[in-house]
């Protein structure tokens, strides 16, 4: 018998919250109202793939606020190959 | 002051209707005047469950579109007298309800009911709109799972945007009623807990109803839970939910739930 048994989750439910935690994080963007992040985000995509051929996916926005300063933490991450500014290939 | 309260859950078959004619009768039992109200034109079914069935004779479309006056429409409760029913129409169109019809509806129920509990259809179309359109308080029932508790949020979602309140930058009181809820499988691990959808969805919560024979068998015999079965789970659920609705602090006590050391600390949020 294993003495640590008892750590192991249980059952289904601990997967069915992590699921629908996941989900409704994803939907409530999607549906709920649009706050400032979301937007920056939406347009950055917009702009950056105006130039840049990158996945949507890899693109990571995130806003930290404290009592003095606030931070905006803007990360793509682009394939070396895809760095070639589209602008410039149609230019060649 | 009068209060309008929107029952709603966004999935079917959670215990909508059940919850409203349970509380419904519940507040009455109080000595507070009640009406309950049916959104759900076409499928209506809370004059089934408060035992009113072969009492409809004029419905709220009638009423929204003057054709009866809303005193011929009531339907008064045989065993709690401050208890009425607004059946909804069963051969309409579900499109026959206007949004200018019903707020005079509304309007009209404030004047003499302390409470009105509206029971909205299932789903996000118009009539579950309608429905919480001109509420002061929402009602979300949500059972245990997957499905529910998704559709339950879109439902909070819903009920932050396209009510009159929402509109008006006032805040609506939303208040979660977990259904068909069994401790033990939850205990076990099989079944979301309180606390999984009380942190998933984040709002305060009204009450937990424990999954109960009661059910059935008071709408199999058309009479609320509260009314039917005294003393059993479901019901003393119920009754509680009712008293923390009038503002009264209820602890929620989860039946046969085996406490945890925390739990027993510090209790639980309620409403």
């Amino acid at each position: 018998m294993n003495l640590f048994g008892f750590l192991k989750a249980r059952g289904s439910a601990p997967v069915a919250r992590e699921r629908l935690q996941i989900l409704l994080a994803h939907e409530r963007v999607a549906l709920g109202p649009r706050d400032l992040v979301t937007i920056l985000r939406d347009e950055l995509l917009a702009t950056i793939a105006r130039h840049i051929e990158f996945d949507p996916e890899k693109l990571s926005v995130k806003m930290e606020r404290s009592d003095s300063v606030s931070t905006l933490e803007i990360d793509v991450e682009i394939p070396c190959d895809k760095f070639v500014s589209r602008t410039q290939a149609s230019a060649a | 002051m009068s209060k309008v309260i929107v029952v709603t859950s966004g999935k079917g078959g959670v215990g909508k209707t059940t919850s409203t004619a349970s509380l419904g009768a519940a507040l009455a039992q109080g000595g507070r005047r009640v009406c309950v109200v049916d959104f759900d034109v076409g499928l209506r079914n809370l004059d089934l469950v408060m035992g009113a069935e072969r009492r409809v004779v004029f419905d709220f479309i009638n009423v929204a579109q003057g054709d009866a006056k809303l005193s011929q429409a009531l339907i008064r409760d045989k065993r709690i007298d401050t208890l009425y029913l607004l059946a909804a129409s069963q051969t309409r169109d579900k499109d026959a309800l206007t949004t200018e019809g019903v707020e005079r509806v509304i309007g009209e129920l404030r004047e003499s009911f302390d409470y009105v509990l509206c029971d909205s259809p299932a789903g996000i179309e118009r009539g579950a709109l309608l429905a919480m359109r001109f509420a002061d308080q929402a009602i979300v029932v949500a059972n245990p799972e997957v499905s529910s508790v998704r559709d339950s949020d879109r439902i909070i979602g819903l009920l932050d945007s396209k009510t009159l309140r929402a509109e008006r930058g006032e805040q609506m009181d939303k208040h979660l009623l977990l259904t068909r809820f069994d401790p033990a499988r939850s205990n076990s691990g099989e079944m979301l807990t309180l606390d999984d959808v009380l942190e998933i969805l984040s709002i305060p919560l009204l009450g937990v109803i424990p999954e109960s024979k009661e059910i059935l068998r008071a709408s199999n015999l058309g009479a609320p839970v509260t009314m039917n079965a005294s003393g059993g789970q479901a019901a003393l659920a119920y009754l509680e939910a009712a008293r923390r609705l009038r503002g009264e602090t209820v602890p929620v006590a989860i039946p046969d739930e085996k406490k945890t050391f925390f739990t027993r600390l510090f209790g639980r949020r309620a409403a």
